[in-house]
């Protein structure tokens, strides 16, 4: 080797993106860090609290309660839309004219602004007026979203699956495409069933695309918000009352700052551990 | 193991074939013997890859039938026609280890599973792969990869043909060599019919026993490489094989002599004893197929032309001048461009031989001169087996 400089002068090219990674993400976080330790009553007069708000939030029956509701309404959603949407990527044409209107009918749920697919199921589903809750009413099964917490929950995750879906199967589309002719055809000189097909070529080779969706899926249900906050605004009771709408209801609407940054941050910590952890074991499995 | 006959094959990949051109395949006719070592050498696009797909069962033919030993095979699935087929890039199950992989096609069949793993480790010791059985498949290098699709094929025994579409393609050169000694090796053990599909002149006449040349959707000689070199049957198979190619040079026929370019150019017949019987009746000529090729590329001007390879071309006084342009020296010979008038040719030229350096004059060797009519041979006629 020849000499080598080192010298840190490098450090000033990458200060631009410092600076705005700064602006954008350290700042605005060390605040909602800097709240989380302190009481205040107004006037921007502040007072050091410690952990207080960290203890208050983790004893919390309220907090638990929006917690284990998260992770059901999450371990719900995943368990319909990821089989789901395999499944429907599996029966959509891989090549054809039919290929293209397949493609635009599974983006168009995507393409709905948020509030709007709520304020969209909320009439859809209304048991007086809406084209859903009617029908379903006039079958003769009781069906009020409003009132009934069971009613509540299944409008909630069917109004999730019918917009989210599509995004698993465009992912899983995208990764069956992938796929060589060869492998299927090679398939075919082996003797391989369907479903033999199915667990050794197809699975394995959506394995990447298919940690992808579950990693989206997984970080946008868990920070659910707009969609039921709309429909059913928590209710009834506090049935539907998801992790960020909680969040909500203690920092604007008991203007419980401390409290409130506290519990950000623990569900943002929450979020960000598991998907580490799901990350990491995925790749593990994928050296092996 | 079976004999493999195609009868009047044509495929489109169209729905309603109209002209020339819609045709992947024109109309094939061919019988591979059993056990035979065969290789089929085209350029890209002549429809090598169909005609494969089209014996192993991926492709139905549009027309014609495909026959193992007789019996009408055409409607039936690869599983049931008892073929394997390597493909260019290797195809491996991920998710399972080498014997998982080689293990496949047997399982698929329900062989008993003592059965399956005495049979995995007997072909796993044949193709030096004994010692990977518990690796993951995806884990290994691209040439052990092709030996475990090779393997799938070779793990059934009931195997009627094993094909091989242009397997080398990702395998690093110094490994292309080891490989196709195994594919050699492994094809005297077992006497299995293996096809292999390349447009790699080399690879092709380094395997085969019998080489199949297609052209534009049409097959265009089936030979030995010998005769493929010494006589090809079409202009385009004296382009594509050999290096540099054969001299097509334009003429016209005076008796038993080729004139080009106002000289007088003597054409013998082969001095080997089966050219005799050659050409021996416009019956037997007539039943050769002499499928229509374009006319764009090497083949398929009209007209007449004189065919000489460049190996059978010399310095000699008592022939005609021409003129040397270029001189390359490639080791143990040097190929020499030479013109005369507008016409270019070239030459190979032992390491020891002169070139000479004033009022060059050459000769073709008259036992290896053709002629050919509108790309195909006719002068001296060719030797049918």
């Amino acid at each position: 080797m020849s000499t080598r400089t080192v010298n840190h002068r490098a450090w000033w090219l990458v200060a631009p993106v410092v600076v705005l990674v700064a602006f954008n993400a350290l700042i605005p976080m060390m605040t909602v860090v800097n709240y989380s330790f302190q009481e205040t009553f107004g006037d921007n007069v502040f007072f050091f609290e410690g952990f207080k708000w960290y203890e208050q939030v983790l004893t919390s029956e309220r907090f638990h309660a929006s917690f284990v509701r998260q992770i059901i309404f999450t371990g719900v959603i995943l368990a319909i839309e990821i089989p789901l949407g395999v499944a429907i990527a599996l029966t959509m044409p891989r090549r054809g004219p039919w290929v293209s209107v397949c493609l635009v009918l599974m983006a168009l749920p995507l393409l709905i602004p948020w509030n709007v697919v709520g304020a969209m199921w909320n009439i859809f589903a209304l048991p007086e007026i809406g084209l859903l809750g009617r029908t379903v009413n006039a079958m003769g099964i009781a069906y009020n979203f409003t009132q009934d917490p069971a009613s509540a929950w299944i409008t909630t995750v069917v109004m999730d699956v019918w917009h989210w879906t599509s995004l698993v199967v465009l992912l899983a589309y995208a990764g069956l495409c992938s796929i060589p002719d060869a492998y299927y055809q090679a398939a075919k000189i082996d003797g391989a069933s369907a479903w033999a097909v199915f667990r050794h070529i197809e699975l394995p080779k959506m394995k990447r695309v298919l940690t992808i969706a579950i990693l989206l899926r997984f970080m946008d249900s868990f920070m659910i918000y707009t969609e039921p906050f709309v429909l059913t605004g928590g209710g009834p009771g506090n049935t539907t009352t998801f992790l960020s709408i909680d969040l909500v209801k203690a920092a604007l609407g008991q203007f419980d700052l401390g409290p409130a940054a506290a519990m950000s941050l623990v569900y943002f910590l929450i979020v960000l551990l598991v998907c580490y952890v799901f990350f990491t074991a995925v790749m593990r499995g994928e050296e092996r | 193991m079976a004999r493999i006959t195609l009868e009047q094959i044509r495929h489109s990949y169209l729905s309603a074939p109209s002209g020339d051109a819609d045709w992947a395949l024109k109309q094939i006719d061919l019988e591979w013997a059993d056990g035979g070592a065969y290789a089929l050498l085209g350029p890209s696009g002549c429809g090598k890859t169909t005609l494969l797909n089209i014996i192993s069962g991926l492709v139905r033919p549009s027309r014609g039938q495909v026959r193992f030993d007789g019996a009408d095979v055409t409607g039936l699935d690869p599983v049931d026609r008892h073929v394997a087929q390597v493909f260019q890039f290797p195809v491996i199950y991920d998710t399972m280890t080498v014997h998982g992989n080689l293990a496949f096609p047997l399982r698929n069949r329900a062989m008993p599973p003592d059965a399956v793993d005495a049979r995995v480790r007997e072909v796993a010791g044949m193709l030096d792969l004994q010692d990977k059985l518990s690796r993951r498949a995806s884990r290994l290098t691209a040439d052990e990869k092709q030996k475990i699709s090779l393997g799938r094929g070779l793990v059934r025994s009931d195997v009627n043909v094993i094909m091989f579409d242009e397997p080398l393609t990702v395998i690093d050169p110094h490994m292309k060599w080891v490989l196709r000694s195994k594919l050699k090796e492994l094809h005297r053990e077992f006497g299995v019919t293996m096809i292999y599909v390349t447009h790699d002149q080399t690879e092709a006449l380094t395997f085969a026993d019998t080489v199949v040349v297609m052209y534009d959707g049409a097959v265009v000689q089936v030979g030995t490489p010998v005769e493929l070199f010494e006589r090809p049957r079409h202009t385009f198979v004296g382009h594509f094989i050999g290096s540099p190619g054969m001299n097509v040079l334009p003429c016209t026929v005076d008796g038993a002599e080729a004139v080009f370019d106002g000289v007088p150019i003597p054409i013998a017949g082969d001095d080997d004893s089966d050219s005799d019987d050659a050409g021996s009746g416009p019956a037997r000529a007539a039943r050769v197929a002499r499928p229509r090729l374009s006319p764009s590329g090497a083949g398929g001007t009209s007209g007449l032309e004189l065919g000489v390879r460049p190996e059978f071309v010399c310095f000699s006084d008592d022939g005609f001048a021409v003129e040397v342009t270029k001189v390359d020296d490639v080791g143990r010979y040097r190929i020499v461009d030479i013109r005369r008038g507008s016409h270019l040719m070239k030459m190979v030229v032992g390491e020891n031989d002169t070139i000479p350096s004033e009022n060059p004059r050459i000769r073709f060797d008259p036992a290896h001169t053709r002629v050919y009519a509108d790309g195909w041979l006719v002068a001296p006629r060719e030797a049918e087996r």
